[in-house]
């Protein structure tokens, strides 16, 4: 498309949807973090945030041993009383059929990244085919990118078409649509993105921050930039879609920030693993440390938790 | 030096430098003695080369995006705190000067002097905008307002008397809107330069946004003139190092003051002022429509 | 937005329910209250000379926290002769050296801040995440802005020699209370003034609890002397004839009471009264956000704020969109305990100001204007009120003219630009505006129209000690904050 009619497209698109002012953003989520959440309540909201976990390994160097590890940890985070599993184990398609095995029937679903994670620059047909051979390989949910390069240039009917055409091959799999909100860069592409996607997804499916591979991931900003035009599309159409915000999020105190912007922009409907997750690897240890310190009264070691990085 | 207790031998300081928010050594590993007034040994003092202001520059390159983005009521609490930290060591500063040479009553007075001062700029850094910025009344509809902006690194040669009150009435000014400071201290009296650090480090300073090295004056100088990250210069010195700091400084079109205070002028009022804090920065100017 | 089969409104609901409570979060510091606080005059604190005291109460729920004297015209005049005895070595004294004084007022309040959030919480009703993340650091950041401009002088007025007036009398009101304190003595000691000041009568703990930090930090007596009170109080100060200037925030109705007393008087005086500032939403305004500051510029600290938001006027082609997003927003704002960290809107200052809301309110229901409230349990003891909306608002119904100061909202509709500023500035107000807009040219040329003295542009309520603040028309006169707020506190030759 010429760069005129790029730039006419994305202003008709922005007139439709309403422009989001970056600062307001801020100073609205900057009143979550002055939340107060304590004892029962706080309790309440680690379990949550663990049992909305995509708990996520993403790396050239996984292995099935590695798929295998992540799976028992998924499956029993802790051995104390009480801790749900996570939602979900996230891998590379490679590693799925070993991700099948090791969640095998207990509830925690596969997800699967596809459509040439992260950047999403190969042919439809080999975006598409990578889709169908994960579902095929036992896949409950795909996480796929959507393609910023059309967005950009003002494409929009080619980015919905090519989220139709993975949403029709992921068959009975939930899609979650990644924005990449680092490329998108202003808070107004990302909520024009979240419009295209959700025009085109179906219940049960989300929309997702970030893959995670770039220097900027999920905030608490571009977090509600999404959940409002999430609020906008429901109270619009019925359509409730689902949010992810993926990266960034490594702390138990960060995670009950995003419930607490969750609970006050779009309500209870929205506080279920149905319908909110979070892609982290860090984060599930920091849940677990915090809800053993509100059991226990004492603050806890990070080397009591398994899979743990750190030594000191 | 005070061994503290009988038959106790003192434990001596070595002088490291203050460079990007850490003390080190000169990268030549070179020093020179410095004696106190009685000529005993005191310490060797670091002798920073070209190098070492080259990587000052660095840091403070590196400093002055967020120096300059923090608000102006957070800088001048900064200046405001760091006169805290020299009233509360006040003791060990006039003491340190008296060894140097310095009379007692002296150096009372210009601590006295440095302190206010630094309040005296603390309580500019929320204001000069006002004074030096403006909304100007154009003869077309457009709103259009004039705003100061600190220009960048700044490189400071201060004085060798009053070593201490010289370098403090430099730097404030300098940074109090924004810029970050590479400063050459005394090189007669250089060490109430590695305590200023000290007290640099200790007083909500960011890394980076005051740089102080010691040294030779005819081995630093050629590269305050000439190097081109430099902004601007802020020197007390004679005439040939005026001139070469002109010469340099015209590759760059570098910004260049000199400190015309001398001995006893750096205690007056005159010292200190808004046309100080004028000097070191650039105004920009900005139109925009007033229309439907 | 891309066509999709529409569920029925009534479907498609948020559910802002009880699924996951916020337990009790009460802030646990200890405001170290006095069980009775004596008038502070020439540095020292004094019995009042009636002997008489009165109860202050925390209006959270309704128990006393503190007996406060009663100043009388003696103690009044007592003040008044300190505060004269001060000013020949206060006003004489380098500016930089006064300066330190306000300085060390600064930190020292800095230190104890929490403490003084607290104590500000429990006497007048505004939540903790209120007093202290607003009302204590912006108290602080006045004093030490002004402190900065004491060794300045040359620069308040240029061309001009300034020099202090003498003795200033100063009246504050219980919305701010500390912070109007700031906001009053900061100045007024800056250039060399010494002050009499009476501060709210149910709002007296924090400024008296600020003379103990005067104390620490060794300000020389009768420089600051404050006489608590009610409004009998008020008129001595105001009237006093050693007060060579005098300073009131509050009503309309008292300042214009005030202004007729002080007739035939030589007295300067500054006035910061009451307003119905028009919070303007246009149609390409970034609705969310612009939402936001809906609920910023008429909820924060309950609506009694004078520069309060509390008319809208939103363009008509996007009203329904923000009201319904408005309502949305309001359901999840917690009223309750101030003390509490959760709490968003706090408790109504005293059962007088409960009252005057109340029947402001029931004016607007009996005009026929549409109320909505959010559906909230308030505490049973204690004065609250919910947050509350009126749409179908017109220019002529009350509550669009007359200043509520509580926690409600009235709604009116605009077609084009000048239709909104003609609403806007169809008031006998002028404090201050709000214009929501993505474009920048129309946000200047709002700025030139309206008749306000503060107008902020995709924001709301933002003060800062360098900005002056006051208003046009029954707002007032005088500013108070920057280089101009300054020349109400000299002398000019």
């Amino acid at each position: 498309m010429s760069p005129r009619n790029s730039t006419a497209a994305h202003a008709r698109l922005l007139d439709e949807v309403g422009a989001v002012d970056q600062v307001g953003v801020e100073e609205r989520v900057a009143k979550y973090t002055t939340r107060s959440i304590k004892k029962e309540a706080k309790s309440w909201g680690l379990k949550t945030a663990v049992s909305m976990t995509d708990l996520t390994t993403l790396e050239g160097k996984d292995t099935p041993g590695k798929i295998e590890s992540l799976c028992r940890k998924a499956l029993r985070p802790y051995d104390g009383p009480s801790v749900p599993t996570v939602a979900a184990v996230c891998v590379y398609p490679s590693m799925v059929r070993y991700a099948r095995a090791g969640v095998g029937s207990s509830g925690v679903k596969v997800a699967s990244v596809a459509t040439a994670f992260p950047s999403g620059q190969t042919h439809l047909r080999t975006r598409l085919a990578e889709v169908r051979g994960a579902v095929a390989d036992g896949a409950d949910e795909v996480d796929m990118v959507i393609n910023r390069g059309a967005f950009l240039s003002g494409e929009f009917s080619r980015v919905e078409d090519e989220i139709s055409e993975v949403v029709e091959a992921c068959g009975p799999a939930a899609l979650k649509v990644i924005l990449e909100v680092s490329e998108l860069e202003t808070f107004d592409n990302i909520r024009k993105a979240s419009f295209l996607a959700m025009g085109v997804l179906r219940p049960g499916d989300f929309i997702k921050t970030s893959t995670g591979k770039t220097t900027l991931n999920a905030t608490l900003a571009n977090n509600q930039v999404m959940i409002e035009a999430i609020r906008d599309f429901y109270l619009d159409t019925g359509v409730p879609i689902g949010m992810k915000p993926a990266g960034g999020i490594k702390t138990a105190k960060q995670s009950l920030q995003f419930l607490i912007a969750v609970k006050e922009t779009l309500g209870d409907a929205w506080l279920t693993k149905k319908r909110y997750r979070f892609g982290a690897s860090s984060l599930l240890n920091d849940l677990l440390r915090q809800l053993e310190k509100e059991r226990t009264g004492a603050y806890q070691a990070p080397y009591y938790f398994s899979d743990a990085s750190e030594s000191y | 030096m005070s061994a503290l207790a009988k038959n106790r031998i003192p434990v001596t300081k070595t002088p490291k430098v203050y460079i990007g928010g850490a003390f080190v050594r000169s990268e030549s590993a070179r020093t020179f003695k410095v004696s106190d007034r009685s000529g005993a040994f005191f310490g060797n003092m670091p002798q920073c080369t070209r190098k070492d202001l080259r990587n000052a520059v660095e840091a403070a390159a590196k400093a002055g995006p967020g120096w300059a983005r923090r608000t102006p009521y957070n800088r001048a609490q900064i200046l405001y705190r760091l006169a805290e930290m020299l009233e509360a060591r006040s003791g060990e500063l006039v003491a340190s000067l008296v060894s140097f040479g310095a009379r007692e009553a002296d150096a009372q007075r210009g601590m006295a002097v440095g302190v206010d001062r630094l309040i005296h700029y603390a309580g500019w850094a929320d204001k000069y905008a006002a004074l030096l910025g403006s909304v100007n009344p154009v003869a077309t509809p457009h709103f259009n307002f004039t705003v100061p902006e600190p220009m960048g690194v700044v490189g400071v040669i201060a004085p060798d008397s009053p070593p201490l009150l010289g370098l403090l009435s430099m730097i404030a000014p300098v940074i109090a809107s924004g810029n970050t400071v590479v400063a050459l201290a005394s090189e007669a009296v250089p060490y109430p330069a590695i305590l200023l650090g000290e007290m640099l480090a200790t007083s909500d300073l960011p890394a980076g946004v005051v740089n102080l090295l010691t040294g030779y004056r005819r081995e630093l100088v050629p590269t305050f003139a000439t190097h081109a990250h430099i902004r601007a210069i802020f020197a007390s010195a004679g005439a040939d190092d005026r001139k070469a700091l002109r010469l340099g400084a015209a590759a760059s079109v570098k910004r260049v003051r000199f400190a015309e205070q001398s001995g006893a002028g750096w205690f007056a009022d005159s010292a200190q002022g808004l046309d100080l804090v004028r000097d070191f920065v650039e105004l920009k100017t900005t139109w925009h429509p007033i229309g439907s | 937005m891309p066509t999709r089969k529409r569920n029925s409104p009534a479907a498609s609901r948020l559910i802002f329910g009880d699924l996951w409570e916020y337990d009790p979060a009460p802030e646990t510091a200890d405001p170290k209250l006095k069980e009775r606080y004596d008038l502070f005059i020439d540095g020292r604190f004094v019995r009042p000379r009636s002997g008489r005291y009165f109860p202050s109460i925390n209006p959270a729920n309704e128990r006393k926290l503190s007996n406060i004297a009663l100043a009388g015209p003696a103690d009044v005049d007592q003040a008044y002769r300190a505060a004269a005895r001060a000013f020949p070595k206060w006003g004489a004294l380098a500016g930089r050296e006064r300066g330190k004084y306000l300085f060390r007022i600064a930190r020292l309040l800095q230190d104890r801040a929490r403490e003084f959030a607290v104590a500000e919480t429990l006497d007048g009703g505004k939540p903790i995440k209120e007093s202290r993340d607003f009302d204590i650091p912006m108290a602080a950041a006045h004093f030490f802005y002004h402190a900065g401009w004491a060794d300045k002088l040359e620069y308040v007025a240029p061309g001009r020699r300034v020099s202090p007036l003498g003795v200033v009398g100063q009246v504050i009101p219980w919305n701010f209370p500390l912070l109007m304190l700031a906001w009053k003595l900061a100045p007024a000691l800056a250039m060399g003034n010494c002050v009499v000041l009476k501060p709210a009568e149910t709002t007296s703990i924090t400024a008296l609890k600020l003379a103990e930090i005067l104390q620490d930090a060794e300000l020389p007596p009768g420089v600051v002397n404050f006489v608590t009170g009610a409004g009998e109080t008020g008129a001595l100060v105001m009237g006093h004839p050693g007060a060579a200037k005098v300073a009131f925030t509050g009503s309309t109705e008292v300042g214009k009471a005030i202004m007729r007393q002080l007739a035939g008087t030589n007295k300067k005086m500054t006035m910061e009264l009451g307003g119905k500032a028009a919070n303007i939403i246009f149609d390409d305004a970034p609705i969310d956000q612009a939402v936001e500051g809906i609920v910023n510029a008429i909820f924060f600290n309950q609506g009694h704020v004078c520069c309060a938001g509390s008319r809208l006027l939103v363009q008509e082609s996007v009203a329904d969109r923000v009201v319904a997003k408005l309502k949305n927003r309001i359901r999840v704002l917690r009223v309750g305990d101030p003390l509490d960290k959760n709490t968003d809107l706090g408790a109504i200052n005293s059962r007088a100001q409960l009252s005057t809301i109340r029947r402001l309110v029931a004016s607007g229901v009996r005009e026929g204007a549409v109320m909505y409230q959010a559906p909230c349990a308030l505490p049973e003891r204690g004065f609250y009120f919910p947050p509350t909306l009126f749409t179908g608002v017109t220019q002529s119904h009350r509550i669009a003219r007359e200043e509520i100061f509580g926690p409600v909202l009235s709604i009116l509709t605009f077609r084009t630009v000048d239709e909104a500023i003609e609403k806007a500035n169809n008031t006998a107000y002028g404090l201050s505006a709000g214009v929501w807009t993505d474009k920048g040219s129309r946000i200047l040329r709002m700025s030139t129209e309206l008749k306000a003295g503060v107008v902020w542009a995709n924001t709301f309520n933002r003060f800062d000690p360098s900005s002056p603040f006051g208003g046009y028309k029954e707002s007032g006169f005088g500013r108070e904050g920057g280089r101009q707020g300054l020349l109400d506190y000299v002398s000019l030759s």
